[in-house]
């Protein structure tokens, strides 16, 4: 295959990037989209131009690092994967494909393909944990769980803070992320004693990082890899005013 | 009291505003979709006046449209604020996006929609209710009791071919704006259940959306063709 790429460059967070072009011509079907741009790098590193940095790690769409915003979509046109799980089959030979990074506020760039998600840990870091001491493994029936509990749980868990939610997001808003945080806690019993304070605290962090508001157009949904529901959006917005109005929180 | 003042300033608090304020804005379009169904009736403009002359003199009424104003006037600041806020979050726009593949237009253009909106409640207020509280409005008289006749500036405004064009475009504006916003204002509100959820997605696009709008813009069309003695 023939593909035309259209890459943001951008030295650092302080310099202003541009889309620079770039043209592959022995491009494979079966190679992932990181694949393709390892190829892309080789050969700027072998004229001795700087390589494209591009976030990636375990290249299976389980760890959240990659990202790209692809043709004008977080992780490409395809839905429910990541950049690393989409393969140059998706695209046409001698198709343009337009490469930028997420933009938003709360994640500058740190160059080229690469932003920085550090408002994501410590929104986290506000409150999406469960501080009690968990001793040894209890009894496996010692707390009851239903089924469909633990499954939604599970759903929200399944969110690998890539980003994709806030860079899809005409607002770039961190709702479905922060939802997903709160809702994988806050529907267990392990995770309900620190609820209020949690949603609290979580909400304030997301909101001091600077991310926008939510406006429910779904694309952030739409374009999670882990196809995290609105569902927990909603759950976030009443566990929110829940605490807000009962928690005995007075200082705001 | 610090609590409410950072609860309301909070992104998701300032979203419960709009939702609370719209609702209440969706709730007073069928109170003034049905009232304005006199204009059909056909009686030289007698049971429209007498409800006017209600609207107009009952205090509770008269109390809850001052709520109504200042929802309106809240709904619009607090989107305005929003807006710059959302704006501000994404400082450099991508140079090649494609929204369309993964949302609703009507939910990404709630600004636009809402302004059209808050241009189109200036431009009916001046026409009607400015006319009606501090205008010039000829007198009518039933059974010996004396009318403002509002119906009489009905019949002028909507005579005008312009005028009903102009309504008819802002309630197709009105009809996106709450197919999007009604459903919208109860997941803000964190309701959101597998039995609720899709009753009131329903009532919001087809009541609120479609019949609502429908019925507003049948009003000038219905008016027009009757002055020009079409019907």
């Amino acid at each position: 295959m023939k593909i035309n790429l259209k890459v943001w460059r951008q030295k650092n967070s302080n310099t202003p990037g541009k889309l620079v072009e770039y043209q592959l011509d022995n491009v494979s079907e079966d190679m992932s989209f990181l694949e393709m741009f390892d190829v892309l790098n080789d050969s700027l590193t072998r004229k001795g131009e700087e390589p494209v940095a591009f976030d990636h790690d375990c290249r299976e769409g389980i760890c959240g690092t990659c990202s790209m915003y692809i043709n004008g979509r977080p992780h490409g046109p395809q839905t429910g994967a990541t950049t690393c799980q989409l393969h140059m089959r998706s695209f046409n030979d001698g198709d343009t494909i337009v490469v930028e990074p997420w933009r938003a506020r709360s994640f500058p760039v740190i160059k080229d393909l690469m932003v920085d998600r550090l408002a994501f840990d410590r929104i986290i870091q506000a409150g999406g944990y469960v501080s009690v001491n968990t001793g040894s493994a209890p009894d496996a029936n010692e707390i009851l769980i239903p089924r469909s509990i633990a499954d939604e749980a599970m759903d929200a868990a399944a969110c690998i803070g890539c980003g994709a939610c806030v860079a899809a997001c005409k607002n770039a808003s961190a709702m479905l992320f922060v939802s997903a945080k709160v809702s994988q806690l806050a529907i267990l019993p392990q995770g309900k004693a620190e609820h209020k304070e949690r949603a609290e605290r979580m909400v304030a962090q997301m909101d001091a990082e600077g991310f926008g508001a939510c406006s429910f157009t779904g694309a952030c949904s739409v374009e999670c890899p882990k196809s995290i529901s609105l569902d927990h959006i909603a759950r976030l917005n009443r566990e929110y005013l829940g605490a807000k109005l009962t928690s005995d929180n007075i200082q705001g | 009291m610090a609590w409410v003042t950072q609860t309301l300033s909070s992104s998701l608090g300032r979203k419960v505003i709009m939702s609370l304020t719209g609702l209440f804005l969706s709730s007073f379009l069928i109170v003034h979709m049905a009232g304005n169904l006199q204009l059909f009736k056909g009686d030289g403009g007698r049971a429209f006046n007498e409800y006017t002359y209600f609207m107009t003199h009952n205090p509770l009424i008269i109390t809850i449209s001052y709520l109504l104003y200042t929802s309106i006037l809240v709904h619009a600041l607090m989107a305005f604020v929003l807006t710059r806020h959302n704006q501000a979050s994404r400082p450099i726009k991508y140079a090649y996006s494609k929204p369309e593949a993964n949302s609703a237009w009507a939910s990404r253009n709630m600004g636009i929609l809402g302004t059209i909106l808050l241009l189109f409640i200036v431009i009916h207020m001046r026409t009607f209710w400015y006319e009606m509280h501090f205008g010039s409005v000829p007198m009518a008289e039933y059974d010996g009791k004396e009318y403002k006749d509002l119906y009489a500036v009905v019949q002028v405004a909507f005579g005008e071919l312009w005028y009903v064009v102009l309504y008819v475009i802002c309630m197709v504006a009105i009809g996106y704006h709450l197919w999007h916003g009604f459903q919208s204002g109860f997941q803000t509100l964190g309701i959101r259940h597998k039995k609720y959820t899709p009753v009131i997605e329903f009532l919001g696009k087809y009541f609120f959306a479609i019949i609502i709008p429908a019925a507003f813009a049948a009003m000038p069309i219905y008016v027009y063709l009757q002055v020009h003695n079409i019907i």
